[in-house]
């Protein structure tokens, strides 16, 4: 036990100790090779095309990067991106905390496979994500004909760009809370309840406190997948300008039409967002580890 | 009997279990099963006539031949960038750490149109790449580039922390035995660390497979040449042929099950060796 405490220990305080350990520590020129090549491939293919978005974007200037950004097009592709997220996220969040609820703190047959189903939407391409659905909605689909008959409106229209992002963004928050539930256990919430708090309370005062961070990691990762989501939603979109273009598929029509400055211009407000998104997941683990280091001191 | 009930101490298990299973019937498995049960509809020979058209096969060879290039290009680049991470210290490490992930978080499509103004004819890369004779944008290779970009957190990602969890006690035993550090590498860390560097490649894999936003920019979409196989789906639905989309996407549903049994075998190997090693 003293073993593994003091090696979670030693791994907080970085590469410093491999390096001071003779037995660890590689040979000068080997360690230039390695970095020389590990951070060239990293500049190369990720580090490269991040930078590329915004220059391509500014290459024509601020007033055009501007102008792409507030045309109306643009904006009501921005609003629907933001709809399509604030409807798919806290779908999937009460979705996610109910699915690590069952899982972590309970025990029942066929536990395994339901954690398998939930990460099954991570392998289906995101292609099939949306076919799935113009199969059960469309026009030829299970319910087509009956959905026409009532005039409503699935594949083509928001509500079937809705399901497909859920479907994509399923399993995020899950993910994110199962592994961390299932170390901490049920203790403090059986005590919590001995104690004679109620149900809602124990949740709100011992699993909530426990599980923000990793909560917040998960919804903001299922964020901006679902604001970025491209294949799924162009399936089921029928892209219609103005009405059914999200961000990513009004990125694709400028830059079809050879619109290069005005696409890479909203490309890079997605970019953005995903720049926010590593900033704040890096902030997040920070304070977890923070937060787990608290733990063991006693 | 008696055990079960005390682990129901806990409330809320019909709720959470029932709401669980509901909705993850309903927006994943029923759709799911919607595929099949279409194939079903199909007679063998209008199925089999879908799914191995030469078209589709050419698309086939260049889907899983191209992802399983990336996927080894990012299993070796992937375990020497890990391997920078934890075991070298150097300016600017914790926004390369950061930046791994740009990948999951940047939208495919903007990494798509990105990847071509790189790799086109007279674009940042390209114009020199052309100057020698190569051409990565419109053909085959960059399919290969954009799968790389997609791929290559998730080797990096499983190898970190099962790299900061190896004990060093391992390998300083190897060096107090005499061993080189290159034979130390060979036999005591690279055979630890294998299992981890199997379920980065077979993720990285599975992801490739199935992608299109980052693909279908820069490959220039050339039939028999450059056509993943996400983009005949998508162009027999376009078609409204509706029963060749469903097959075609039938056969890559089973891949990627059986894409998912494999990496489930392997990450539970890897937690089992992992456990042994710090153990």
């Amino acid at each position: 036990m003293t073993a593994a405490v003091t090696t979670a220990r030693d791994a907080r305080s970085g590469a410093a100790r491999f390096e001071a350990n003779a037995a660890t520590r590689d040979p000068p020129w080997i360690k230039v090779v390695i970095l020389g090549v590990s951070l060239g491939f990293f500049g190369l293919f990720l580090l490269l095309p991040l930078i590329a978005v915004f220059v391509e974007g500014l290459r024509r200037g601020w007033q055009v990067y501007l102008a792409a950004l507030v045309e109306p097009d643009a904006v009501s592709a921005i609003q629907l991106t933001l709809l399509i997220a604030a409807i798919a996220v806290p779908l999937n969040l009460v979705f996610g905390i109910a699915a690590a609820w069952a899982i972590t703190k309970f025990d029942f047959r066929g536990k395994q496979l339901l954690i398998t189903l939930i990460d099954l939407p991570f392998s289906v391409s995101p292609v099939i994500a949306g076919l799935v659905f113009v199969l059960v909605f469309g026009a030829q689909g299970w319910l087509g004909p009956w959905l026409s008959e009532h005039g409503i409106k699935i594949i083509f229209a928001v509500p079937g760009m809705v399901l497909a992002t859920m479907f994509v963004t399923f399993p995020f928050v899950a993910r994110e809370l199962i592994p961390l539930m299932q170390a901490q256990g049920r203790d403090e919430e059986e005590a919590a309840l001995v104690l004679g708090a109620s149900g809602w309370e124990m949740f709100r005062k011992v699993t909530l406190p426990n599980i923000k961070w990793a909560l917040l990691y998960g919804v903001i990762l299922c964020n901006a997948r679902a604001m970025g989501e491209f294949g799924a939603v162009s399936v089921v979109s029928g892209h219609i300008r103005g009405l059914t273009n999200t961000m990513p598929l009004h990125v694709e029509i400028l830059y079809n039409e050879y619109q290069f400055a005005a696409a890479f211009a909203v490309a890079s407000l997605l970019a953005l967002l995903a720049l926010v998104t590593l900033i704040v997941k890096t902030y997040v683990e920070w304070r977890s580890a923070e937060a787990s280091g608290e733990g063991e001191t006693p | 009997m008696a055990q079960v009930r005390a682990h129901r101490v806990l409330p809320g298990f019909g709720l959470s279990l029932g709401f669980t299973l509901t909705y993850l019937s309903l927006i994943v498995l029923i759709p799911l099963a919607a595929v099949f049960l279409r194939t079903t509809s199909l007679s063998f020979d209008a199925f089999w006539q879908a799914v191995s058209a030469p078209r589709v096969v050419a698309s086939y060879r260049l889907s899983f031949g191209a992802s399983l290039l990336a996927a080894v290009i990012n299993t070796v680049f992937g375990f020497l960038l890990a391997w920078s991470l934890v075991r070298y210290r150097f300016p600017g490490k914790r926004i390369v750490d950061a930046l791994v992930d740009l990948p999951f978080a940047l939208p495919t499509a903007v990494a798509g149109i990105s990847l071509t103004a790189l790799y086109a004819k007279n674009g940042w890369l390209g114009q020199y790449l052309e100057a020698v004779g190569i051409k990565v944008a419109f053909t085959p290779l960059g399919v290969l580039i954009a799968l790389v970009f997609i791929g290559l957190p998730f080797v990096v990602r499983t190898v970190q922390p099962v790299l900061e969890d190896l004990d060093t006690e391992l390998e300083e035993a190897a060096a107090s035995l005499g061993a080189g550090r290159w034979q130390t590498m060979r036999r005591i860390v690279l055979p630890t660390l294998l299992p981890a560097l199997l379920t980065g490649f077979a993720l990285a894999f599975a992801r490739a497979v199935g992608e299109y936003g980052s693909v279908i920019f820069i490959a220039g979409n050339l039939p028999m040449i450059s056509e993943i196989t996400p983009l005949i789906i998508i162009t027999k639905l376009e078609q409204y042929d509706y029963a060749g989309a469903t097959a075609v996407a039938a056969v890559m549903l089973v891949v990627s099950f059986a894409l998912l049994l494999l990496i489930n075998g392997l990450q539970s190997w890897t937690d089992r060796r992992s456990a042994k090693v710090r153990g």
